[in-house]
């Protein structure tokens, strides 16, 4: 049986742990950091390159790779800025951390900063977090107040300050782009690149870095081990722990903390979320966040083991790590794994994300604002009673015409879903089509309810 | 001509010598390969949000170790072509850069981008004022798929609102590309324009209670590559098709922004911007564009006339000619003249020498398009020898000489003399040969009125305040009754100087233009081009205009013009 | 514009924390919006002067960001998640329910003043799926059995002394 390795999630739910500073030091809270601003910062940034540990907001490119770009030529101030907007649905880890373990985010991030020599860290968190925010604004004041944050931290002679900056209910302030030019106070756009690569023209066009909550959790832990070390858990080609967030169809959804590469998605789903509802089975699942390929059950993988001789996998035989499901066809993206039984009508569920993805798209760029909406306009139109067969292949050509063809990788996400679910459960779009050009033609109306449902 | 580094880039399997760092779409378009795209604005900053311009790119690959590029077994360069399109107008031209646009793929996203840009646009072609100028229009036929499947219902937005006195706006046509949000902020900087709602919600707006009323509103409606954006004054006047255009300048200021006048069957519709990189680039006035207005005026003067009759042509020069021999004579010019106009004038000056004054037009320059100096040919006045010295704004020492009785005729160019002081009593006292368009007091009380032609009706050239001369030609047939300045000048100066007057034209003129003056020596109206040409202007360095900035020019820099 | 001299304060405090001054701009307009309860044309422009921008650069970014609202709503704002996770466990039918024990229309305020109810995206509690957030409060697992007690105990808690939601 598949055990769960806390790391970051160690004190999470823990009974008596709290969220205040006293807490946190007496589980040896910022030891990491008294030890870390001894260093020079080049001999960090070099063990969380050595780590080799992946970004944790979906993307999966390596951390220390991406702090490597950053232009330190330039003379322009560096800034360091949290990502904390979690709005990708069916990832709910960071919420965790920031209301239960906060300090553990704000020592990850002095020591990220001190790493990159950054000159003022912004903490972006969604604006619903409305409680979240406050926990930070009280933990920042205390590790303020005990010289970890501030001037001249614990005497290195380094500083830095950390603000706390809410958003305003969008999704795409999640992009790192996006979140930058909602930082500048203005509409999320996210910009061009090239020119505008975060590194080197990021934040009023200075060289920064915007790291997800969590990953600034996982430099903590490198530096705390070392990044050889910290190399040692999970798989080569992906170290450390996901937080694996199940939701949906499932007896018990939670976060599990599992070590990367050791354990499967049927180990995650069965022993810790308790399998489908009674009676029911899995008909669907999409690994990690909604923008990720959906995975049906039942279908098969050929791939290469890491020792080069093939295998055939199910979707529960998939290893819980980054290489294994890009093997698949798909991604683990944020870990938000989400569950679908034989109940569900996977129309309608793609009708649904289209709906979440045509509100979000902030409609910069010609694809993606024209092509989520119209998405949404026909998947609605299919799930009201009004498809038509060729509604099928246009829904994944629409999304073929988008992907790849934006500014940001919204794109991609909206396109993702059309271009797995569509090829996927096509028997399912022409049974459910079909049965309505049969109503239509007993005289039923072409469309007879607003909205989408689902259950 | 200043040299630029070249770098060898490969579109389409085709070589190309391109400028180091050239933007590729600009790049292309000077070898005449035309890249389709709608947000890109050679005079804006680069928005990247239309997707239209996505082309592959690719660039030579290295070895990792050695940084040698790696060559193929043919001896080509390897290419690493990017796994996704990109956009042409991020794509900075550099060595090796190679291009594909002709592929399965590039004409994928075309068609791609064609479709989704007309799934909410209104089929409005056929009431549209775009029609006939609309990039929508041209990129679906040349690179659309030429079908939509497209069956749902299309956003509703405001289709006809008010943007600003000058501006109408269809926020249903809006294919959002924000060149007018760009211009505003970064040309005019006014920032009044922006989106409001979200996604294909996204709607061009106004801050409510604001406008979009800066002189330069315009120019967002020539930029639109929709039509979104439309003037409200020439709104459903005319198809553009029918339109013919001729080029000329804006008579506004001593700028001399370059237009376009639009004009059919002799009526002009509208005056646009043309492009000129060292004086306007692509932009010009509201104002500006008004000016034709005043082509069908009530008060235009379209006949010839002695002591308030009107006779034919002949007895108007005759009398003129008369008055102007009789002595104690004159001269006030204007800097609305022409520079052959003017040149004119002086030799009518030297054939009957008399005091000669032009008035000094000024009004507060905006360091945009619109320079204190009102007038768009101050400097021809100096150039010809009319002026010496800067003129005052008032005649008051002309004057001072009519009351004296120093002066007993004068000839008066395109001036409002009661304006400038001269009482009806003062008037009838002196005799006056008026020069103008449009009847004004003195006009009223002349001896003799001659009729000018307005800068539509003729053509000419005019030296802005870069010393450049810039030709403009004739749009639309005078008023009948009118003949071009020129004309009733040179048959003038043949009355007075006493030979027979031959048909003048510029050109014609421009042959005794570059002998009489020495910055013009080997010049000829063709040689000043397409774009104007600076003269040799040192002679009047010292001549203090006292004119600020203005898009194109900085006066302290004016220390030694060139000669272009 | 009737913002509380505690707001203004904050506003006041909070501006030179930024590099620059119209990086502040969703903290402001949260400020005054949970000041308020929304934020009016006066508020806009007041804001635009604070930070050195246009009017129409304030107005840009309410339009854009779904939190923001320029007129008041009811006495609680009800937000029901809409996204997959949610309403593959029943969102749906917890916002029908909603609406009919709370006697007020989607996206509208019931005709008492008391409740808006909205749909809005995911919370990133998914977990806890059905959720509910009412105002700032995170509501967890408002399952449709669950959903006619909710909404009783809200009513219970709603007098109408209360005035237009602050969240």
């Amino acid at each position: 049986m598949l055990s769960e390795r806390r790391i970051i999630f160690r004190h999470i739910d823990e009974p008596g742990y709290t969220t205040d500073l006293a807490c946190y030091q007496r589980s040896g809270g910022y030891a990491v950091l008294r030890k870390a601003i001894l260093r020079k910062p080049e001999e960090l940034c070099a063990d969380v390159k050595d780590s080799g540990v992946k970004g944790r907001g979906g993307a999966g490119f390596p951390c220390g790779l991406k702090w490597s770009f950053l232009d330190r030529k330039s003379g322009k101030p560096i800034y360091l800025i949290c990502n904390a907007d979690e709005s990708e649905p069916g990832t709910y880890k960071d919420r965790q951390i920031i209301y239960k373990d906060p300090h553990q985010l704000i020592e990850g991030l002095i020591c990220s900063a001190y790493a990159i020599q950054a000159k003022l860290a912004f903490i972006y968190i969604r604006g619903e977090m409305f409680e979240g925010a406050k926990i930070l604004e009280r933990a920042i004041e205390e590790a303020r107040a005990a010289n970890f944050l501030g001037d001249n931290i614990l005497g290195s002679g380094y500083s830095v300050d950390v603000i706390v900056h809410r958003g305003a209910g969008c999704y795409i302030c999640g992009e790192e782009t996006g979140l930058i030019e909602s930082l500048e106070g203005k509409r999320a756009y996210p910009r061009i690149k090239p020119p505008y690569f975060p590194a080197v023209l990021g934040l009023y066009n200075c060289p920064t870095i915007v790291n997800n909550v969590e990953t600034l959790c996982q430099v903590k832990h490198v530096l705390d081990l070392g990044g050889k070390e910290f190399a040692k858990i999970g798989v080569p080609t992906d170290s450390g722990t996901h937080i694996w967030g199940i939701s949906g169809h499932v007896v018990r959804p939670g976060y599990y903390e599992i070590e990367s590469g050791k354990g499967t998605v049927r180990d995650l789903i069965y022993d810790f979320g308790g399998g489908p509802p009674p009676g029911r089975s899995i008909k669907a699942i999409i690994p990690g966040g909604v923008s990720m390929k959906i995975l049906r059950m039942g279908e098969k993988f050929k791939v290469k083991l890491s020792d080069g001789s093939p295998a055939e996998w199910g979707v529960l035989d998939i290893p819980l790590d980054s290489a294994s499901f890009g093997m698949c066809g798909t991604s683990l993206g944020t870990g938000g794994m989400i569950i679908m039984d034989d109940t569900t009508d996977m129309v309608e569920a793609l009708s649904n994300l289209m709906a979440f993805y045509a509100h979000e798209s902030c409609g910069q760029c010609t694809p993606c604002r024209e092509g989520s909406l119209w998405l949404k306009k026909i998947t609605t139109r299919v799930c009201s009673g009004g498809g038509r067969l060729e509604d099928i292949d246009l829904v994944k050509n629409i999304a073929d015409q988008v992907a790849g063809r934006t500014i940001c990788a919204h794109g991609e996400a909206l396109a993702w879903p059309c271009q797995s679910n569509v090829p996927k459960f096509r028997d399912e779009w022409e049974e459910k089509i079909r049965a309505q050009m049969q109503d239509r033609e007993h005289g039923a109306p072409a469309t007879n309810r607003k909205g989408v449902r689902l259950v | 001509m200043p040299s630029v580094n070249l770098v060898t880039i490969n579109v389409d399997g085709r070589d190309l010598q391109v400028p180091a760092g050239m933007n590729l779409i600009d790049a292309m378009a000077k070898h005449g390969l035309e890249v389709p795209h709608y947000c890109y604005h050679p005079k804006l900053t680069v928005a990247g949000n239309c997707r239209m311009c996505l082309v592959e790119t690719g660039l030579p690959m290295k070895d990792r170790a050695t940084n040698q590029i790696l060559v193929e077994p043919d001896g080509r360069m390897k290419i690493g072509w990017g796994p996704k399109p990109a956009v042409a107008c991020t794509t900075n031209c550099t060595p090796g850069l190679h291009v594909r646009t002709h592929t399965p793929v590039v004409q994928d996203c075309r068609e791609g981008v064609m479709e989704f840009l007309l799934v909410n646009h209104p089929l409005d072609c056929p009431i549209c004022d775009q029609a006939g100028e609309c990039k929508l229009q041209e990129f679906a036929t040349d690179y659309g798929r030429g079908y939509s499947r497209f069956v749902e219902e299309k956003n509703v937005k405001p289709k006809r609102t008010r943007l600003g006195p000058r501006v109408t706006l269809d926020d249903e046509r809006c294919i959002l590309c924000s060149r007018c949000v760009r211009f505003c902020s970064e040309i005019v900087k006014d920032d009044v324009l922006g989106f409001t709602e979200r996604g294909s919600l996204n709607t061009l707006t106004c801050y409510p209670g604001r406008e979009l009323d800066n002189n330069y509103s315009l120019n967002t409606v020539d930029i639109c590559p929709v039509g979104a954006l439309t003037s409200t004054d020439f709104r459903f006047k005319m198809r553009v098709w029918f339109l013919k255009p001729a080029p000329s300048i804006c008579t506004e200021s001593s700028v001399g922004a370059n237009t376009e006048v639009w004009s059919r069957e002799g009526k002009i519709y509208r005056i646009t911007p043309r492009d000129n990189d060292a004086v306007n680039d692509c932009w010009m006035s509201d104002s500006g564009r008004d000016l034709y207005k005043s082509v069908e005026s009530p008060l235009r003067i379209d006949f010839f006339a002695v002591d308030n009759g009107k006779c034919p042509a002949d007895k108007a020069l005759a009398r003129a000619a008369e008055l102007l021999k009789g002595g104690r004579v004159g001269y006030i010019g204007s800097a609305h003249s022409s520079l052959e106009e003017q040149f004119l004038l002086w030799q009518i000056v030297k054939a009957e020498p008399g005091p000669v004054a032009l008035v000094r037009h000024s009004r507060s320059g905006d360091g945009l398009l619109i320079s204190n100096d009102a007038t768009p040919n101050l400097r021809g006045a100096f150039l010809t020898g009319l002026l010496r010295d800067l003129p005052a704004s008032n005649l008051d020492d002309l004057r001072g000489k009519v009351e004296t009785g120093v002066i007993r005729t004068l000839f008066v160019v395109h001036e409002d003399l009661a304006a400038l002081g001269f009482s009806d009593d003062l008037l009838r006292r002196v005799n006056v040969i008026y020069l103008g368009t449009h009847a004004n007091r003195a006009s009223d009380l002349a001896q003799v009125v001659l009729p000018g032609q307005m800068v539509f009706e003729k053509s000419g050239s005019f030296i802005n305040q870069q010393w450049r001369v810039q030709r403009f030609f004739q749009a639309v047939p005078g008023p009948a009754g009118t003949a071009p300045d020129l004309q009733v000048l040179s048959q003038l100066l043949a009355r007075v100087a006493g030979f027979a007057a031959p048909m003048v034209s510029p050109d014609s003129l421009w042959h005794q233009l570059a002998g009489a003056f020495a910055p013009l020596a080997g010049w000829t109206w063709e040689s000043i081009g397409q774009q104007g040409r600076v003269l040799d202007a040192s002679d009047w360095a010292h001549v203090p205009f006292g004119e600020g900035k203005s898009l194109h020019f900085d006066p302290a820099a004016l220390t030694a013009v060139k000669a272009g | 514009m009737n913002l509380s001299s505690k707001t203004i304060e904050y506003i006041e405090r909070l501006l030179p924390r930024y590099p620059q001054k119209r990086s502040a701009m969703l903290m402001v307009l949260h400020a005054i919006q949970e000041d308020a309860g929304f934020i009016s044309k006066e508020a806009m422009e007041w804001t635009a002067q604070k930070l050195g921008v246009t009017p129409i650069q304030v107005y840009e970014v309410i339009t854009f960001y779904p939190m923001f609202r320029q007129a008041p709503i009811g006495r609680r704002h009800v937000k029901v998640c809409r996204t997959l996770s949610c309403a593959l466990r029943g969102a749906y039918k917890v916002c029908d329910s909603l609406q009919e024990s709370l006697a007020c229309g989607l996206g509208e305020t019931s005709a008492d003043g008391n409740f808006t109810i909205e749909f809005v995206e995911c919370v990133a509690a998914c977990g806890s799926a059905p959720v509910v957030m009412v105002d700032d409060k995170l509501h967890e697992n408002i399952t449709p059995e669950k959903a006619p007690d909710f909404a009783n105990k809200l009513k219970s808690e709603t007098p109408a002394s209360l005035p237009p939601s602050r969240h």
